[in-house]
């Protein structure tokens, strides 16, 4: 009943727009072919790279294949903590 | 010259063999001369599923090795006139057969019968290949399930990798009801995403496990709600403009509060 009741109010996230959810991201990765390991690879080179001109938050990084109106994207949002200081004069 | 279908799916256990039997049965029905080719290889279950299991002498694997004639292979459905059967060998692997083979083996068959439906396994190896090499046309079967549905996105890709043309999808086991309360993906979630055409909608029935019991195809029982899906996608690839059927969609909070205080 209480099931039924919060169903009626739409509070609760039905399992239909879920499945639907996670189908589009999984399809995603599978149809660029990147598997989560690579994915994970990836983002060690990158903070390999990126560590070299500025400190990240490497714990805050979130990577992900996106689709932006019908095509996919490489999303990465790093945050920096400071950039280092150039050794240049 | 016949047609060759091959009916796949990626993930196991979504209804193919039974799409393939009820199918082949509604279109043998319709007057044509259907052969059903078992190609999972040691895993068979079509001729269960038909209840011709005690009939089997020869095998597919006989045939291509030639211990045998394909007519004396093939089995005849005494239920449906022109409808034969051509089981799997159980005892032997999928690697047993090439896909030259199969293409000569199907070509054979096409030459008599209209409809050659071939059961695929699950999977993407060596029987995937097999089932697909004598093939023109290529069924997708998937069930409203994440998972089920992912692996169809992959066969498709697979399928149109091969020679063949973009497949069509079977969508089994749905369920208005559950599609009704948001609790199951709509064909319309599922074609957004595969993007392909869609042949046909089985509904979830009690039946097909009777009827798989019985090794009666549900096709043969005129009050099977399945039974009747099959007759109509049959009709469909008899190339017939049968419209599918759509549930009704989720209703939206309006209409469950009105229907709730009983006025419409
Ligand atoms: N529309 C349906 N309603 C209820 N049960 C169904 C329906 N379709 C299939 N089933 C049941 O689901 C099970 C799997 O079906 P089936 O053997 O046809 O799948 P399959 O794709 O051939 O499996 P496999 O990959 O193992 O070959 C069977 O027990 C069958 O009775
Ligand atoms: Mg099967």
């Amino acid at each position: 009943m209480l099931d039924f009741i919060t169903r009626l109010f739409g509070q609760q996230k039905q399992s239909r727009e879920t499945a639907k959810e996670r189908l589009r991201l999984v399809l995603i990765h599978d149809r660029a072919s990147i598997s989560p390991s690579v994915m994970g690879e990836l983002k060690e080179e990158l903070i390999a790279v990126i560590s070299r001109y500025m400190e990240i938050d490497e714990d805050a990084i979130e990577i992900n294949l996106s689709d932006v109106e019908d095509s996919v994207a490489l999303v990465a949002n790093i945050p920096v903590k400071n950039l280092k200081r150039t050794a240049q004069a | 010259m016949g047609e060759a279908l091959v009916i796949t799916s990626g993930k196991g256990g979504v209804g193919k063999t039974t799409t393939v039997a009820n199918l082949g049965t509604a279109l043998a029905k319709r007057g044509n001369t259907v052969v059903l080719v078992d190609a999972d290889i040691g895993l068979r279950n079509l001729d269960v599923v038909m209840g011709l299991e005690n009939r089997i002498v020869y095998d597919l694997v006989d045939v291509v090795e030639g211990y045998c004639r394909l007519r004396q292979a093939l089995i005849r459905d005494k239920r449906v006139e022109g409808l034969c059967l051509l089981p799997a060998a159980q005892t032997r692997d999928k690697n047993a057969v090439n896909p030259e083979q199969m293409v000569a083996l199907i070509e054979e068959l096409k030459e008599q019968f209209d409809y050659v439906l071939i059961d695929c396994p699950a999977g993407i190896e060596q029987g995937f290949r097999n089932a697909l090499a004598g093939a023109q046309r290529a069924v997708v079967v998937t069930t409203p399930e994440v998972s089920a549905v992912r692996d169809a996105d992959r066969i498709i890709g697979l399928v149109e990798a091969s020679q063949l043309p973009t497949p069509t999808l079977v969508i089994n086991r749905m369920r208005a009801n559950m599609v009704k309360h948001g609790d199951m993906m709509s064909i319309d979630d599922i074609l957004e995403v595969l993007a392909v055409e869609l042949l046909g909608v089985v509904p979830e029935d009690d039946y097909i496990v009777v009827s798989t019991n019985k090794g009666e195809p549900a096709v043969l029982h005129n009050n099977s709600k399945a039974g009747l899906s099959y007759r109509d996608i049959a009709s469909r690839i008899m190339g017939e403009d049968v419209p599918i059927p759509v549930p009704a969609e989720s209703e939206g909070l309006i209409v469950r509060l009105r229907r709730m205080f009983g006025s419409r």
